[in-house]
Order: structure tokens, then C-alpha cells, then sequence
């Protein structure tokens, strides 16, 4: 540094200034680089402002739905058939919990983990997203919540979830009739998607799979409602910002009448068979029992594999609505309707009487059709061909039909199709006809089926509702009502009647013709079943060969024996003169109609004709 | 030069070697800092409290530092930069780890960051070291510059710490290009630099760099991951529009999207809440320090004052630069906090004793003209 070894001098001046000049140099680039920042900030700021400020508002807000409350279901008088239970739920957020498994040893202390469970959390836990909630136990009990909750510091990450599940709290009452929810499932999901529905399922896990809950789903489901919540980078929430709540599924009333439903079941008493009951006044259904029957609450909770393959291989077919899907040869119930053909086809008058030697031929032909009276009604006409049930009669009327001209007039009374009662879960019986036996069998019809049809049986079936539905018809005078289950529905505001729907009513050429089969079903009714009634009734039983169960049912050399037995069949109604009720039992291989079903059929109308209200309004 | 009429009489603040304007300059930046960081800490009055105690501290450190007579920096120049180099050796075979980068020293008592003292002590070398030469430097002399700057820019990047060694480097450019170099080398220089920048990109940056700077072309490649710092920041400032959300308003800083948002991403707290004019507000008072800082260096009666005023004040300027334009979306990534306003203390301590140098530059001045 000694000024000696220095080989050039400084030029002080020139070094300052040649400094000024670079200084300057470097603010000028200061300057510009900071007006580079400051136009990125523009850009930034005001030219991409409105994108950027939808994105900060998507970063913060988030929609959650809310999911409606589901409508209840109440019989006819308010009793209610389906409610919303609250049920609860113990969830886990694997990223919140500190060690799961030190965790889960000692939630076992406060409720019970099988080890099957603890296997089933852990294999679940690997594919689990961690900031999610995991299912560690479903319904837990009031007593296990409560325990919980007091304890729940010991659990970082658990918490539990309260929601709404639906309770059938008659069980296996009317499961046919009302159906149940489950979780929606993938097919459901599809087929929701396609019609526009799935946003309104945005919070709802269940959704009706049968019955009233499948057919009125729109109406019970309700509208979800939404939260918009502020939430920070981790999704907590911070507040909510705005609340739409959600409009409850409307509460719905069914025909329903609980006691007789009750009563029905009660008659059954386990037995196969069923029991249709219709209000003529309106074609509402008073009962629509099938048994046996099973708990409807098992699905709600997702039935188990091994109840449900339990429920599907029983022999007795619990799964079927025996009352819609049913489909039996209605046998001799049928007589007063084939009765009714006659006389519009002049075939036969009020005065015609046939002789019955206790079996029927066709003319020239060997083969003998036997009555169910091997030694004959002698002397037969209209009213005593039903009041005994005199199948000669009957043979005889039917040929001189044919089965062209029966089919056409038993369809007006709903053999043979749909009745359109509002479950989706309904078979359409068979009302045979040359041409259906060519469609169905490719094969000519022989004059030998038209004499079974006239008996019901042979080719015709038909389920219990079409069933009471005919009768009902019947009882009406040809009036006809679509069948139905839902009388009413509550709106926000109001209670609303389910229109009623009222079909074109059968017109004969000779109107008294109802009046003639209706006084021998009174005359059978006063005779039989209904001799020392304190109220009128009608009625016509029948017993039915039996060459299946149901259309679909399967052959089984075990319990053949049973299988071979008749089907026991009645319909009756009451009053004679302004009929309230009219209903169809058919008892499956239960024997004789008028000795089997004919109880049944007694002990419901007196279950509903003897009722105070009655007696007090007449 | 002095334009004082009464130059034998000197004011308070000549007195107590502080430059006012340059020191108002500062207070106005830090208040406005107080304010962000309490708003960015999701209103930790603790916190602020912390950042205030460190901003009295380092304006302390500062005052000490104006009393030093730049000639006693000029002699010891030399040896604390050996004793860096030394310790950054230190770090580089005992340092102790922390997030992946070799920077620290322990103690025993604190852990100590070396790259802080070599980026004081190395504008002052290179100064003291290009000054000691007529002006403009001869080419072997800016040779041996080149190596003095090398040495521990390197040790410093393999750290790894890549903020630093870029203001090291930046540093030592800066009294370089101000001791007047030639604009030939000047521009073969940046030629160099431009047709180094693959070996750098292929061969000695980490794949960690790699990431950050193709984060910075195309964010969205990886909005969870290597993005996302960079689009929430976005997100942040975009949304601040012209006016800003408003003081404590900033949903992106408040509901914690903003990442770092206390430290080197405060600036993106500062666009969200105080908007486009906040912003301009911020960059003009940074004008205003450099502007100074230019001043005094200008005003410097020696070389070796003139190019470490320059280069401090140069340096002050790269921080803002890299810091706003990483926060901003136009550079990649680096850790380097936004000047006097980002929470923490070592950088904070560096910048204040580097001003405390410019104002003891100003303020020991003769006053004779020559």
C-alpha cells in the first residue's frame, strides 16, 4: 500500500465523475427494472383483477349442502308408518389423529371394536384419503355417544356424526306397501343423472328402492339447501356466510287404514297368502297385507350378504308383494263376473236353469268336466250357481261364450293388465284369449281351455289386487277407480288431496244385470259367512287347483306335499247396500276358500264395520 | 462539494453521524412493515411486538455503525473477509443442517449464519481491493476481482443458499461496474453469463432449483405441489385489485392460503390488502432510499467510500428486485425477503449496518474542497 510501489496515480476528479456517470447509469436501470415490477403489478392488479378475485373467492368459499329431511309417511287417521330417527355415527380424520392404532386400543374401552371391525378399519385406512372422514362405527347406542362425548379428549381426530335415518317403526307390517331406502347405489346414480335429479341428492345418502318410497321419492325427498362457508387453507371452517336451508320432502298420507292392516296381518298369522282391501268409494286401499313379510329397517342400515341371501332363498318368498305380484287362478271368484257375461250375452236370463248331474260334457265329446259335487247340484239357475258354486253352470255358460268374448269383457274389469296402483312393483296376470295362447304358446286353443277359464282357473290368473279391484267394480255397479295408495300430500302451507282417478264405468245393455249378481253374492254372504252379521255383506269364496305357486315359482320335491294343496280365495264386501269395503284374502295351500279364507275375510269386515265412527254416522 | 455555509458548524444529526432523509426513509419503510406483519401474523400482537424489539435493535446496530470512520472499515477489510471465507470453510465441513442447507455454525451459545458477514464484509473488500488501483481498473486487475468475488459466491451457493450468493455476487458486480469498467467488458461479461446459463442449468443447479424455475414458467403444471406457493401469491395480489381488500381484509392472507406470508411472501400480503397503489406507495419509498443511497455515494469524497455506498445501496435494490418479482410471479422462487418489511432479524441486521455505513460514509466526510 506504500504510495512508492504504485505505478499510476489517481485522478480524483475523473474517478468522481466517471462514478456520477455510472451511478446514474444504475438508477436509470433501477428505475426501469422497477417500472418492469410495476407493470407486472398491473397486470396482475387491474388487467386480470376479475379472474384472480373469482379465484381468491373459490379458494375461501364453500358450498356444502344440506340435506332436506325426509318426508313421513302416515296411514289414513295420522298414524305415522315412517320416520326419521336420529343415529350416530363415529368417524375418524386420519391426517387430525395423532396414532390410530394406540387410539383405537383404547376407544375399545368405551365401545366395543370386534376384531373383525378393528381388520376392516385398517384395511380400509390404507386406501383412505387422509383428510376424509372414516366410518369407525355406525349406529352407535345413546349411552356409547354419551360416553364418547365425555371422554372425546383422549381421541384426537374421532368425533361423532349425528344424522337422519329412516325407522319403520311397524316393521314388517306393510313393508310391501311401503317399500324402504337404501344407499344410493351406482345404478341409481346413473339413472339420476339422466334425469336431471342428482343435484338434488347432493347431501342425501339414501333414496327409496321399493314401494311408496320408490313411486313418491320426488315428493318425499325435498330440496337440499346449502351453506356457503368461509374456509381457510386447511378447511376449517371460519364462518358461515350464507345459509339456504333446505325444504323438508312433503309429508305424505296414505289410504292405509293401520288398524285393519294390523288386524289383517294378525289373521294371517305367518300363513302364506294375502289380503287387499279397497275403499269403493274411491279405490283408496284400505290394507295390502302379503305374508310373510320382513323388516324393512334391515335395508335401511345395508342388510348384511347372509340375511340377505337368507331373505332370498326362503321358500316362502318373503320378498315378493304377494298382493301385486302374487299371481293365482282366481277360481270360482270369478263365477259372479263370467254370471254377469251371461246376461249381457243373453246366454242365460235370470229365469234359465240348467241340470246339473255333477259333471259337464262338451256336446259329442267322451270327456266328462266333473263339478266339485261329484253327485250334483240338480236344478241350477244364476243365483243358486253362485250361492253353491255349481261349476257345471258355469262350464256350460262358458262355452256357449267363448273365451274371445270373455276376455274382452273381463278385461274392462282389469284381468289381465296393470291395475296402475301407484308402487312400481306389479305383475299383470293373465287374462287368456285365442289369440294370447297363440302369441304366448304358439299353439291353437282347444274348446277345453275356455271350460277351465269359466272357473277360473286353466290359463287365468290374476293377483289379489286386480283381484279386489274387480269385485270392487263389481260392487260399484261398473263405477271404476284406479286403485291407489296415496290419499293426500302436506305442502309447505297445506294439506292436498291426491286427485282421484276415475275411470270410464262399465255400462251394460241392462243395467239390473249388476243388481242380479250382486243379490246372489248377498244371497251367498246371508247363507255362509254372513248369516248372523249385524251389518249386510256379499261375498264369493273360491279354492283353487293349484299348478303354481306363482308364475315364476320354482318346482320343489321337498315340499310338494304342501305345494299340491289348494289355494284357499274369497271376496266379499259391506255394506250390501252402500259398500264401504270391498277385499280379496287368498290363502295359499291352505284348502276349501269358504272354510279357510272365509275367517279371514269375516274378521276384517267386522274389524271395520263395527268400528264407533260407523255406528255413530249411521 | 459541501454547500453548508457554515461549514465549521455542525447540525445534530452530523453530530450523531445520521443522514435524516435516509433515516426517515427507513422509519416509514419499518411502521409500514409493523402494520403488514401484524396483519399478515393473523393479528399477533406478540409477534409484531418481537419484530419491533428487532427493529429498535438493528436501528442501534445502525447508529454504532454510522460512528465507525469508513477508513478503519478500508483497513480491516482484509481480514474479516479472510475470517468469512474461513468460516464459511467452517460451515461447509461442520455445519449443521437446518431444512436441507448447510448454513449454519453452532456456537455452542447461537447459531450463527456466516453468508450474513460475508455480505457485508465483501462489498467493503472488493471496494478497498479495486479502489487501491487508478480508475477505471486494468483488466488483470479486475482479474483478481473476479477471483476475490468467486470464492466465497461459490462456497456460498453450494450451501445450498442461492438468495445469497446471488446478492453476494450482485455486490461485488456492482463495485465493479461502478469502479468503471469497460463497456467491452461489460458486455462480453453478460455474454459469458448467457452462454453459462445451460452448464448452470444442467450441471450445478439442484433439482430442487430446477423445479423452481420451471414452477415459475407454468405454476399450474403443479398447483398443489411446487406451484402453489407461487399461484396463492398470485391469487393474492391479483385479487387486491387497484385499492386493495382493505388492512386485515385479505382473505388469502388471513385464511393462511398465502404461504410464508409473514416472511418473504409479504409483499403478496401488501398487494392483497393495500392493492395496486399500496404497492406503488411501497416501491416509491424504496426509490426513494436507492435515490438517496445513489446520493451519498455520489457525494463520496473517496473511491473506496464511492463504490461501497454504491454497492450497498445497489444490493438493497437487488433484494427488493428479486424479492417482489419471485412474489410476483416473474422470477423463480429464491429465498429472499422483502427489505425491512418481512419478519426476522438476520437479514434485517445486515441491511441496517449497511446503511449504517452508507450514513457514517456521509456523515465523516471533510469538508474541504479539493
Amino acid at each position: 500500500m506504500s504510495p512508492k510501489k504504485r505505478i499510476a496515480m489517481h485522478d480524483h476528479a475523473a474517478e468522481a465523475s466517471l462514478f456520477k456517470r455510472r451511478a446514474l447509469f444504475t438508477f436509470l436501470c433501477v428505475f426501469i427494472l422497477i417500472s418492469l415490477l410495476l407493470s407486472n403489478l398491473y397486470q396482475l392488479q387491474v388487467v386480470s383483477y376479475q379472474d384472480y378475485e373469482t379465484r381468491s373467492n373459490d379458494n375461501r368459499i364453500r358450498v356444502v349442502p344440506v340435506a332436506p329431511s325426509r318426508g313421513l309417511i302416515y296411514d289414513r287417521h295420522g298414524q305415522l308408518l315412517a320416520e326419521n330417527q336420529p343415529f350416530y355415527t363415529l368417524e375418524l380424520i386420519p391426517e387430525k389423529a395423532q396414532d390410530i392404532t394406540a387410539s383405537l386400543d383404547k376407544l375399545n374401552e368405551y365401545i366395543e371394536l370386534s376384531a373383525d371391525e378393528r381388520e376392516a378399519i385398517t384395511e380400509r385406512l390404507r386406501y383412505h384419503r387422509r383428510f376424509k372422514p372414516l366410518t369407525i362405527k355406525s349406529r352407535l347406542t345413546e349411552e356409547q355417544v354419551a360416553t364418547f362425548s365425555v371422554n372425546q379428549h383422549q381421541f384426537p381426530g374421532f368425533r361423532v356424526e349425528a344424522g337422519l335415518k329412516r325407522h319403520y317403526p311397524y316393521e314388517g307390517l306393510m313393508t310391501h306397501v311401503l317399500g324402504y331406502v337404501g344407499k344410493i347405489n351406482t345404478r341409481d346414480k346413473t339413472s339420476l343423472e339422466k334425469s336431471g335429479q342428482w343435484k338434488n341428492y347432493a347431501a342425501t345418502n339414501d333414496i327409496g328402492k321399493q314401494g311408496i318410497e320408490k313411486f313418491y321419492e320426488s315428493l318425499l325427498l325435498g330440496k337440499p339447501g346449502h351453506l356457503e362457508e368461509e374456509v381457510n387453507n386447511r378447511g376449517r371452517v371460519i364462518r358461515t356466510l350464507k345459509a339456504t336451508p333446505p325444504t323438508p320432502g312433503q309429508d305424505i298420507y296414505l289410504t292405509l287404514d293401520l288398524k285393519l292392516q294390523q288386524k289383517a296381518m294378525e289373521l294371517l298369522n305367518g300363513r302364506r297368502g294375502s289380503v287387499v282391501a279397497i275403499d269403493p268409494q274411491d279405490g283408496g286401499v284400505l290394507a295390502m297385507v302379503s305374508s310373510p313379510s320382513y323388516d324393512p329397517n334391515l335395508f335401511v342400515h345395508g342388510i348384511s350378504s347372509k340375511a340377505y341371501s337368507a331373505l332370498l332363498n326362503d321358500k316362502s318368498r318373503p320378498l315378493i308383494n304377494r298382493a301385486t305380484q302374487g299371481q293365482y287362478s282366481p277360481a270360482s271368484t270369478i263365477k259372479p263376473h263370467v254370471a254377469l257375461l251371461g246376461l249381457e250375452e243373453k246366454t242365460i236370463t235370470e229365469k234359465t236353469r240348467i241340470w246339473d248331474p255333477g259333471f259337464w260334457q262338451i256336446p259329442n265329446v267322451e270327456r266328462k268336466y266333473r263339478d266339485w259335487k261329484r253327485w250334483g247340484h240338480g236344478w241350477v239357475d244364476v243365483y243358486s250357481s253362485i250361492m253353491d258354486s255349481c261349476d257345471t253352470f258355469f262350464y256350460d255358460l262358458a262355452y256357449k261364450v267363448g273365451v274371445d268374448k270373455m276376455a274382452e269383457f273381463m278385461s274392462k274389469f282389469g284381468f289381465g293388465e296393470p291395475t296402475g296402483i301407484d308402487i312400481y312393483e306389479e305383475a299383470n296376470g293373465i287374462m287368456p284369449s285365442k289369440d294370447w295362447k297363440r302369441m304366448r304358446y304358439n299353439q291353437p286353443w282347444y274348446i277345453g281351455d275356455t271350460i277351465s277359464v269359466g272357473i277360473g282357473q286353466g290359463y287365468w290368473t290374476s293377483t289379489p289386487l286386480q283381484l279386489t279391484n274387480a269385485a270392487t267394480i263389481l260392487a260399484n255397479r261398473g263405477q271404476r277407480f284406479t286403485p291407489h295408495l296415496l290419499k293426500s300430500f302436506k305442502d309447505e302451507t297445506a294439506k292436498i288431496d291426491s286427485p282421484i282417478d276415475e275411470r270410464e264405468p262399465i255400462t251394460l245393455n241392462d243395467e239390473n244385470n249388476w243388481e242380479i249378481i250382486n243379490e246372489a253374492m248377498r244371497r251367498t254372504a246371508d247363507k255362509s259367512r254372513f248369516t248372523d252379521a249385524s251389518y249386510t255383506a256379499a261375498m264369493k269364496t273360491g279354492t283353487a287347483q293349484v299348478f303354481s305357486v306363482a308364475q315364476d315359482a320354482k318346482y320343489d320335491s321337498e315340499t310338494v306335499a304342501e305345494h299340491l294343496k289348494d289355494n284357499a280365495l274369497i271376496i266379499a264386501y259391506a255394506p250390501y247396500e252402500n259398500p264401504k269395503i270391498v277385499l280379496a284374502v287368498v290363502l295359499e295351500n291352505a284348502g276349501w276358500g269358504g272354510v279357510n279364507a272365509g275367517p279371514v275375510a269375516r274378521a276384517l269386515l267386522d274389524e271395520y264395520m263395527l268400528r264407533d265412527e260407523w255406528l255413530v254416522a249411521e | 462539494m459541501n454547500t453548508s455555509h457554515h461549514p465549521h458548524k455542525k447540525n445534530i444529526w452530523q453530530k450523531l453521524h445520521i443522514d435524516l432523509p435516509l433515516l426517515l426513509g427507513l422509519l416509514a419503510l419499518m411502521v409500514f412493515g409493523l402494520f403488514v406483519i401484524y396483519s399478515a401474523s393473523g393479528e399477533d400482537a406478540a409477534m409484531m411486538e418481537r419484530q419491533l424489539v428487532r427493529l429498535s435493535l438493528s436501528l442501534c446496530v445502525m447508529f454504532v455503525f454510522a460512528q465507525i470512520n469508513p477508513e478503519i472499515l478500508r483497513r480491516w477489510a482484509l481480514p474479516i473477509y479472510i475470517a468469512g471465507i474461513i468460516l464459511l470453510l467452517g460451515v461447509h465441513f461442520f455445519g449443521t443442517i437446518n431444512k436441507g442447507a448447510q448454513r449454519w455454525l453452532n456456537l455452542g451459545f447461537m447459531e450463527f449464519q456466516p453468508s450474513e458477514l460475508i455480505k457485508l464484509a465483501f462489498p467493503i473488500t472488493m471496494a478497498w481491493y479495486i479502489s487501491k488501483f487508478p480508475l477505471p481498473p486494468k483488466k488483470r486487475y479486475l482479474a483478481g476481482g473476479l477471483v476475490i468475488l468467486l470464492i466465497p459466491t461459490l462456497l456460498i451457493a453450494k450451501q445450498p443458499d442461492l438468495g445469497t450468493s446471488i446478492l453476494v455476487a450482485a455486490s461485488g458486480v456492482f463495485v465493479l461496474f461502478l469502479s468503471g469498467m469497460s463497456w467491452v467488458i461489460v458486455g462480453s461479461c453478460v455474454a459469458a453469463v448467457l452462454a453459462l446459463l445451460p452448464i448452470l442449468w444442467f450441471f450445478l443447479m439442484h433439482d430442487y432449483q430446477r423445479t423452481r424455475v420451471m414452477t415459475l414458467f407454468d405454476p399450474e403444471r403443479d398447483p398443489l405441489g411446487a406451484g402453489y406457493h407461487i399461484i396463492q401469491s398470485k391469487i393474492a395480489i391479483g385479487s387486491g385489485g387497484l385499492w386493495g381488500k382493505g388492512w386485515l381484509q385479505g382473505s388469502q392472507s388471513q385464511l393462511e392460503f398465502l404461504p410464508e406470508r409473514h416472511t418473504d411472501f409479504i409483499f403478496a400480503v401488501i398487494g392483497e390488502e393495500f392493492g395496486l397503489i399500496g404497492s406503488l406507495i411501497l416501491l416509491a419509498l424504496y426509490m426513494y432510499i436507492i435515490g438517496r443511497g445513489l446520493v451519498i455515494a455520489s457525494r463520496a469524497q473517496t473511491s473506496f467510500a464511492r463504490l461501497l455506498a454504491g454497492s450497498i445501496t445497489l444490493t438493497f435494490f437487488v433484494y427488493i428486485f428479486v424479492n417482489i418479482g419471485m412474489v410476483s410471479g416473474l422470477l423463480p422462487v429464491v429465498g429472499v425477503p422483502l427489505p425491512l418489511v418481512s419478519y426476522g432479524g438476520t437479514s434485517m441486521m445486515t441491511l441496517m449496518i449497511g446503511f449504517g455505513i452508507l450514513m457514517s460514509i456521509h456523515t465523516h466526510r471533510r469538508f474541504i474542497d479539493r
